[in-house]
C-alpha cells in the first residue's frame, strides 16, 4: 500500500472533548500527573471539560479544591517542584487574578532566583475570552498580559489538534506553561485523527495561505479571522492567516516569512488595544521586517472598555469578522 | 415595613410583609427563569430560590442610609432594599433603563439611591469593599452600618480572612452576612472547609459571631436586629451565619451532578415560604384572601416590570466606551450619595 492510500481514521468531536482526551491521556501516561481546581471533580468542570474523569481516576488525582485560587495554584507550584506533574485548572482567567502573585512572583521566578537549582514543571489551564454576555468581571482576555512575563510559556490552542496535543508537550516542559482555552471554542466540533497526539508548542501555523496580506491572530479570534479571509477572497483578496499558537515565546520566523511575502499585516487580538499582544507583534514586525512593509500595520483589538452585558455592546467591544475585513482592506488601500 | 426597630414586631401586618417580600422575590425570579429560556435574559442567572429568608430577614432592619454589598446572587437583596423592580428587570434585559444602565446585567445590580453597592461576581470580592465602606464611615463618623452578603464558598478565599481581620483590627461597622447554602457550585461545604462551623472562623478573629437558621425568616430577623444594633452601638464588626439551602441549580447551566434529587426535595418541603406560610396559617395570622391579594399585587408588579423592560431601549453602540472613566457631565453618571 502506498503512503497516499493510507486513510487515517478521524473522529468527530468537540474542542471540549479534545481537551478531555488530552487530560485522560496525560493521566494514563504519567502517574505523577494530577488535575486540581474548583469543581473539576464532582461538578464535572465548570465547562464540563473534566466530566467523567473523577469516576475514572478518583478524588486524589481529580482533586476538587476550595475557592482558594492563590492557595492551590501555589500548591501546584510546590508539588511540581517536588516531582509531581500537576495540572492546575483555574476556572477562568478572571479568577486567575487571585493567583497572579503565585504565578508571577513564584512560578515564573523560582528557576532564575534559585540560580537554576529549582524549576517548576507546572501546567495551568484556564478558560479565557468574552462572547457569552457574562459582563465586565467574567469576560477578560488577559493571555497577552501573561505573555509579558519571562519565565512562563503561554499557549493558545485554537484547533482540535492543539487542544488535544499541546497539553502533553506542555507537561514535558521543565518550566511553567499556561494554556488558555477560549470559552467560545468548547462547543466547536470538528474532525480529529483517531491517533492524534502531542504537538509542538513553539511554532506558529499558517492556517490559510495567501499572498496579499498577513492576518495574524490566535485562540478564539482565529475562526473570526478565517471567516474574514473567506469574505476577502470573495473580493479577490488572498489573505494569509497565521495562528500564533504560542504567545510566549512568539515564533518570529513564521510571522516574518509571511509578512515578507505579503508585505502587509493586520493583527487580531481579543485583548484591549493599549499594551496588547497585538502591539508586541506589530512592533516585532517593525523591528524585523520594516523594509518589507508596503502599508502601516493594522490592529483589530477589543475596545478600551470593560465588557458590557448587552449583546450588541459586547459584540461591538470585541473583534468581529467585518472589522477584520475592514482593517485588511484599509491596509490594502481598498477601504 | 418600618426601617428601624429594636425589638421584634409580631404584628400581623409585619408578618404579612415578611411573607410578601419572600413571595415577591420568588415570583420575580420564577419569571426571570422563564425569560431566560426565552433568551430575553442572557449570561449567567443565579437564583435565590430557598434563600429568600436571609435578605428579607436582614435588609429591612437596616436604615435607609446604611450601605449594602452583595454578590451575583443578589436579585432578592436589591428588591427588598427597594431598588424598583422595573429597573431591576430592565437591567436583566440589558436595557439602558436598567438600574446599572444595562451594562451589568443580572450579576451587577447597583443602585446609588438605595446605597446598594452592587453585585460583585468575583467570589469574596465584595468583602474588602465592605471593609472600605466601613473604614470611610469610621473616619467620617456617620454611624452607618455596612451589610455585606456572601456565600460560604467565599470563606476559603484569602480576601475573607483579610477582611475579617481588618474589620476587627480597626473596629469597623461591618455586618458580615454569610449565606451558607452548603454548596459552592458543586462543592459541598465539607469538601472545601476543614472547619465547617463557619461562624467560628469569625470568632477566631475576635468578631462577635452567631449562626442562625436561615430558613426561618423570623429567626433571621431577630438575629439581624441584635446584629445591626450591636454594630451601630459598638462600632465593631459582627458576623451572622445564616444556614440556608439553594434549591435550584447554581446558575442556569448546572446539571447538579453533585447532589441527590432526594436531598433537594426534602429541603423543598421545608423552604422558607412554605414554612412561614404554614406557621402563619396554623396561628390564624393569615387568611386565604390575604394570600390571593398578595399574589395578585406581586403579579401585577412583575407584569409592569416586564412591560417596562420590554419597552426599554438599547443603548446606542456609539456610546460603547462611556463610563470607563468619569464624565465631566456629572448628571450622566448618576449622583453619588
Ligand atoms: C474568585 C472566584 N472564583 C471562582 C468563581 C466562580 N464561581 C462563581 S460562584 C461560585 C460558587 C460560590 O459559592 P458560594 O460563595 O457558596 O455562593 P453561592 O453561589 O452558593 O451563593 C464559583 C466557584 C468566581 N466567581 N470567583
Amino acid at each position: 500500500m502506498t503512503q497516499a492510500a493510507v486513510q487515517t481514521d478521524t473522529i468527530e468531536m468537540t474542542y471540549r472533548e479534545a481537551v478531555k482526551q488530552a487530560l485522560r491521556d496525560a493521566m494514563k501516561r504519567d502517574e505523577r500527573v494530577f488535575l486540581m481546581g474548583e469543581d473539576v471533580g464532582r461538578y464535572g468542570g465548570c465547562y464540563a471539560v473534566s466530566h467523567g474523569l473523577l469516576a475514572e481516576f478518583g478524588p486524589e488525582r481529580i482533586r476538587d479544591t476550595p475557592l482558594s485560587e492563590s492557595g492551590f495554584t501555589g500548591a501546584g507550584i510546590g508539588a511540581a517542584m517536588a516531582g509531581m506533574r500537576p495540572i492546575v485548572e483555574l476556572m477562568t482567567v478572571n479568577f486567575s487574578l487571585l493567583a497572579l502573585d503565585q504565578i508571577l512572583n513564584t512560578a515564573a521566578t523560582v528557576r532564575h532566583m534559585s540560580g537554576n537549582q529549582f524549576g517548576v514543571p507546572l501546567v495551568i489551564r484556564m478558560a479565557t475570552g468574552a462572547g457569552r454576555q457574562l459582563a465586565a468581571q467574567h469576560s477578560h482576555s488577559l493571555e497577552g498580559w501573561y505573555a509579558h512575563i519571562p519565565g512562563i510559556k503561554v499557549l493558545a490552542p485554537a484547533t482540535l489538534e492543539d487542544a488535544r496535543g499541546m497539553l502533553w508537550t506542555a507537561l514535558q516542559d521543565p518550566d511553567p506553561v499556561l494554556i488558555f482555552e477560549n470559552v467560545m471554542l468548547y462547543n466547536m466540533t470538528g474532525k480529529l485523527a483517531a491517533d492524534a497526539g502531542p504537538v509542538d508548542i513553539d511554532k506558529a501555523a499558517v492556517r490559510r495561505a495567501g499572498r496579499d496580506i498577513s492576518l495574524i491572530t490566535y485562540g478564539g479570534s482565529l475562526w473570526k479571522t478565517l471567516e474574514a479571509a473567506s469574505a476577502l477572497a470573495a473580493d479577490g483578496i488572498e489573505a494569509e492567516v497565521i495562528d500564533l499558537r504560542s504567545l510566549r515565546p512568539l515564533d518570529d520566523a513564521t510571522i516574518m516569512a509571511s509578512v515578507g511575502k505579503t508585505r502587509r499585516a493586520v493583527i487580531v487580538d481579543e485583548g484591549w488595544r493599549s499594551g496588547s499582544l497585538a502591539a508586541e507583534v506589530g512592533m516585532r514586525v517593525v523591528e524585523q521586517a520594516f523594509w518589507s512593509l508596503d502599508a502601516p500595520i493594522g490592529r483589530v483589538c477589543s475596545e478600551e472598555v470593560p465588557i458590557p452585558y448587552p449583546r450588541h455592546l459586547e459584540n461591538a467591544a470585541i473583534p468581529q469578522a467585518p472589522k477584520i475585513v475592514a482593517a485588511a482592506k484599509a491596509a490594502l488601500g481598498r477601504a | 415595613m418600618t426601617a428601624r426597630a429594636d425589638k421584634p414586631h409580631l404584628s400581623r401586618e409585619h408578618m404579612l410583609e415578611l411573607l410578601r417580600q419572600m413571595i415577591r422575590i420568588r415570583r420575580f425570579e420564577d419569571k426571570c427563569a422563564e425569560l431566560y429560556t426565552q433568551e430575553k435574559i442572557r449570561g449567567f442567572l443565579h437564583l435565590y430560590d430557598g434563600e429568600e429568608a436571609v435578605a428579607v430577614g436582614v435588609i429591612p432592619v437596616l436604615e435607609k442610609r446604611d450601605r449594602i454589598v452583595a454578590t451575583y446572587r443578589e436579585h432578592g437583596h436589591a428588591l427588598v432594599r427597594g431598588v424598583p423592580m422595573k429597573t431591576v428587570m430592565a437591567e436583566m434585559y440589558g436595557k439602558q433603563e436598567g438600574c446599572s444602565r444595562g451594562r451589568g446585567g443580572s450579576m451587577h445590580l447597583f443602585d446609588a439611591a438605595t446605597n446598594f453597592y452592587g453585585g460583585n461576581a468575583i467570589v469574596g470580592g465584595g468583602l474588602p469593599l465592605a471593609v472600605g465602606l466601613g473604614l470611610a464611615d469610621h473616619m467620617q463618623g456617620h454611624n452607618l452600618v455596612i451589610a455585606c452578603f456572601f456565600g460560604e464558598g467565599a470563606v476559603a478565599e484569602g480576601e475573607f480572612h483579610e477582611s475579617l481581620n481588618l474589620a476587627a483590627l480597626w473596629g469597623l461597622p461591618v455586618l458580615f452576612v454569610c449565606e451558607n447554602n452548603f454548596y459552592a457550585m458543586g462543592t459541598a461545604l465539607a469538601i472545601s472547609e476543614s472547619e465547617t462551623d463557619i461562624h467560628r472562623k469569625a470568632e477566631s478573629y475576635g468578631v462577635v459571631s452567631e449562626a442562625v437558621d436561615g430558613m426561618d425568616v423570623v429567626a433571621v430577623e431577630a438575629a439581624a436586629r441584635r446584629a445591626v444594633q450591636a454594630v451601630r452601638e459598638n462600632r465593631k464588626p459582627y458576623f451572622l451565619e445564616c444556614r440556608t439551602y439553594r434549591l435550584r441549580a447554581h446558575s442556569m447551566f448546572d446539571p447538579q451532578l453533585y447532589r441527590d434529587k432526594a436531598e433537594v426535595e426534602a429541603r423543598r418541603k421545608n423552604e422558607p415560604i412554605v414554612r412561614f406560610q404554614g406557621w402563619l396559617q396554623a396561628n390564624q395570622m393569615i387568611h386565604p384572601e390575604d394570600l390571593s391579594r398578595i399574589e395578585a399585587e406581586i403579579d401585577a408588579e412583575i407584569a409592569e416590570a416586564v412591560a417596562f423592560a420590554e419597552t426599554g431601549t438599547w443603548e446606542p453602540v456609539e456610546q460603547l466606551t462611556r463610563f470607563t472613566y468619569a464624565e465631566s457631565d456629572a448628571s450622566a453618571i448618576g449622583k453619588m450619595p
